[in-house]
């Protein structure tokens, strides 16, 4: 009942009990100071945690065991009460709020007023919010390429031909551009392997050179895992697969539509450079996509 | 009114002091300690002895599934405490720096200075690694007890009138919760983050009519920005745990007006509570509760490894390593845009594009019907009456199998999400797996939502409770004092009456 404790008229179980809390009290101090202790020599993440796990479940443990045997207040029934107020508490309410809510209600004009004046902070609210970064324009449908931009590795390095092996793969970008990542394009040596090419691209690759980007049309990630044997380009993050021989399209996964194809050519110095920007948006859909 | 009197707030006048007349002669004659007096220069200005009674006589039911809700606002006190430790050195800036500390493989390594900070919480702060992963760990638990919690309240109708507002105020809390996990989770700007991150835009992105604004307003330009971890930094420190606070004070204030539920059961009625006094057993017990959610957590930080970013790298548009899978929180999301098939829609210029579907739509449409779900279901029970007492789940197989269902097309979802973890770890194709994941969707939640409505009725034509003692009877008071017995006696021998008394204030 409501005022008793479990243990009570039992003095040497109280005690007993008693000895038990304090027990659990004291490992905890123990544990406390090995851990400050500890710090002082500099810590260790592991040993910080078990010492920690200690210390509170000992505390805990201390907490329960004195509510369940020397604290009162268990096994109690109460009354709910009840929830909604009565009729007049109601009357009332409405009779206190109608106090105001009708001299607005007759000058309907003025709560007009207020709302157009509130519209308008609203309004002046959202053109600030326009610094948060620049309108999308047509950016998404652009990259960093240019006609005749070389090719060149992450770390800035042109890529020519003849660097890479026969199945060989390399992350490119657009030279003085390595910091724009829907620009990454991944370049693939197909050596003599039977690529199907329709009638407009035929120009866009140099002797197996290909170069499609790298930025997903599904989500965006980098499709970084190539598979020579079987010419397939895969996404990591979600599992999309490209066929590489055939325009990377999309043979698997959740991705809608083929990597695009950035033309490239070998210029007279046989570094590799673009022929142009991607003549389509890379990377995934958005709404003004055409 | 109370049969329990408090005796730690003073009663004035209750003795007789030896020079009456003066102020001092309403005070009780015997000592008083600090904290009567305290009470009583509180209750002069604030008159809170009457607050303080009723709330100290609070009673609580103790049901273990009652804690579930607690464990979680436990976990909230853990990460603003080590939430605030991680603060005084985390640094949220992209700018570029080269890494110098006493990690090695990753020396004269270029990276932004979120990472570098990070990396010097995990290697140089005293007690930084082991409070970062406390904090990672009880991101993951605190989100986990709120399922758990929300699936109690499901199954046992714990929504239904009076307590739909509620349930919104804790679906609220739930967005909140995840949208806090994954923010915070972005902020270290490692390899796997940044991954989140980009497929996070890409998925703004989709929106239509405002996708790619949205996106650029956010991330301050075209991905990756330069303003992203400032901004998350702010919304993850700032915003939402203020948001957090303030719904989570509104859900205990209106669970504390409006009482707890309780389960039915012998002596129980809709108009009276059952259980612990708030003082002092019940907040004895909630310590003690407190005491474990901080050990298991710094167990788990401690001993339990969670994002290493330094195995990850620092985050580079370009590279992306396989076996990519979020916080556990947002594994059902990260499935969902594996199983989608792939199409998007074009139309008149312009394109709905493939990520809308799983990483837009599928949340909206699951926050609104978990938003919805108390007012749909009082549509098609017309049940619109006030429920105080839980109802087992078996009695309710309807909502039992759907809320089975529902939990089923989650977990798919959320194992889809590791479809290529599950593909390397058993030796099967993935092709395959992603297939059966589809199918999957489809048959399994109506397979186990069929079986649970099955084991529903089977449960409840047996008539036996497994928590239960039969008992004989409750004994009650009645209004002119005599004590009469209400309810049959069932059961077998082993029968006592409950004779309970007492009341809150």
């Amino acid at each position: 009942m409501s005022d008793h404790f479990r243990l009570e008229g039992r003095p040497r179980a109280i005690r007993s009990a008693e000895r038990r809390i304090a027990a659990c009290w004291l490992i905890t101090a123990l544990a406390a100071l090995a851990l400050a202790g500890l710090y002082i020599a500099g810590g260790q993440p592991q040993v910080e945690g078990a010492l920690l796990f200690v210390a509170f479940v000992f505390l805990g443990l201390g907490f329960v065991v004195i509510a369940r045997d020397l604290l009162p207040g268990s096994n109690v029934t109460g009354s709910r009460g009840a929830l909604p107020s009565t009729e007049a508490e109601r009357e009332a309410a409405q009779a206190a709020f109608e106090r105001g809510e009708e001299p607005f209600v007759r000058r309907s004009f003025l709560l007009r007023m207020l709302l157009l004046a509130g519209g308008a902070l609203g309004l002046a609210a959202l053109f600030p919010i326009n610094s948060l970064g620049p309108r999308p324009k047509d950016t998404l449908r652009r990259t960093s390429w240019r006609k005749g931009s070389r090719l060149v590795t992450e770390d800035g390095r042109p890529v020519m031909f003849g660097d890479l092996l026969v199945d060989g793969v390399l992350t490119v970008f657009p030279e003085g551009h390595t910091d724009d990542a829907d620009a990454q394009t991944v370049l693939i040596n197909l050596g003599d392997a039977p690529q199907k090419v329709p009638p407009n691209r035929k120009t866009w690759s140099v002797d197996g050179y290909v170069a499609y980007s790298k930025v997903c049309t599904h989500a965006g990630c980098p499709v970084g895992l190539y598979s020579p044997d079987r010419h397939q380009l895969l996404c990591p993050c979600h599992q999309s697969t490209f066929a590489v021989l055939d325009i990377c399209r999309p043979i698997f996964g959740p991705a809608p539509r083929p990597l695009p194809q950035l033309p490239i050519e070998r210029d007279s110095s046989d570094f590799l450079v673009a022929q142009s920007d991607y003549t389509q948006p890379v990377g995934p859909g958005y709404w003004n996509r055409p | 009114m109370s049969d329990a009197g408090n005796e730690s707030v003073a009663e004035p006048g209750a003795a007789i002091g030896p020079d009456a007349g003066s102020p001092a002669a309403t005070r009780p004659a015997r000592r008083q300690s600090w904290i009567d007096r305290l009470a009583q220069w509180g209750d002069d200005r604030l008159g809170i002895s009457r607050f303080t009674q009723t709330a100290l006589d609070k009673i609580f039911p103790d049901h273990w599934s009652f804690m579930l809700g607690e464990v979680a606002l436990y976990c909230f006190v853990v990460l603003v405490l080590t939430g605030s430790y991680l603060t005084f050195f985390f640094s949220p800036s992209e700018s570029n720096v080269v890494y110098h500390g006493s990690y090695r493989p990753l020396q004269g390594v270029q990276m932004s200075d979120a990472y570098r900070s990070v990396m010097d919480i995990s290697f140089k702060v005293r007690a930084g690694l082991v409070m970062r992963q406390i904090h990672h760990w009880a991101a993951v638990v605190f989100v986990a007890a709120i399922v758990v919690h929300m699936c109690r309240i499901f199954f046992t109708g714990a929504f239904r009138r009076p307590r739909e507002l509620n349930w919104i105020i804790g679906v609220t809390l739930l967005l909140l919760a995840i949208g806090n996990g994954f923010t915070g989770y972005s902020l270290p700007d490692d390899l796997l983050s940044g991954t989140g991150l980009r497929i996070a835009y890409s998925v703004v992105l989709s929106i239509p009519f405002v996708g790619s604004w949205f996106g650029f307003l956010f991330f301050g330009g075209r991905f990756p920005g330069t303003a992203i971890i400032q901004r998350l930094f702010v919304i993850h420190v700032l915003f939402v745990p203020a948001l957090i606070a303030i719904t989570l004070s509104a859900h205990l204030a209106v669970v504390w007006h409006q009482k707890h539920t309780d389960f039915p059961g012998p002596g129980k009625t809709e108009d009276t509570i059952h259980g612990s006094r708030l003082w002092p057993q019940y907040a004895a017990k909630s310590i003690g509760l407190f005491c474990f959610v901080i050990a298991v957590l710094a167990a788990l930080g401690g001993l339990a490894q969670i994002n290493p970013i330094w195995l990850y790298g620092p985050y580079r548009p370009a590279a992306a390593s396989a076996a990519s899978q979020p916080d556990w929180y947002v594994g059902w999301l990260e499935g969902a845009l594996r199983v989608m098939p792939n199409f998007e829609i074009r139309l008149f210029h312009h394109t709905i594009a493939n990520p809308f579907f799983p990483g837009v739509l599928l949340p909206g449409i699951t926050f609104l019907l978990l938003y919805a779900w108390p007012f749909l279901e009082q549509r098609f029970t017309r049940d619109r009456a006030g429920h105080n007492l839980l109802d087992r789940p078996r009695d309710r197989p309807m909502r039992t199998a759907f809320g089975v269902a529902t939990l089923s097309f989650y977990l798919v979802l959320f194992l889809a999400g590791g479809d290529d973890v599950l593909a390397s770890t058993f030796g099967l194709s993935l092709q395959a797996m992603i297939h059966t994941f589809q199918a999957s969707l489809l048959i399994v939640p109506v397979v186990n939502g069929y079986v649970a409505w099955r084991v529903c009725k089977e449960l409840s034509r047996q008539r036996a409770h497994p928590i239960q003692r039969p008992v004989a009877g409750v004994v009650t008071r009645t209004v002119t004092g005599g004590y009469e017995v209400v309810g049959e006696p069932e059961g077998d021998g082993r029968t006592e009456p409950a004779l309970e008394t007492g009341s809150e204030g």
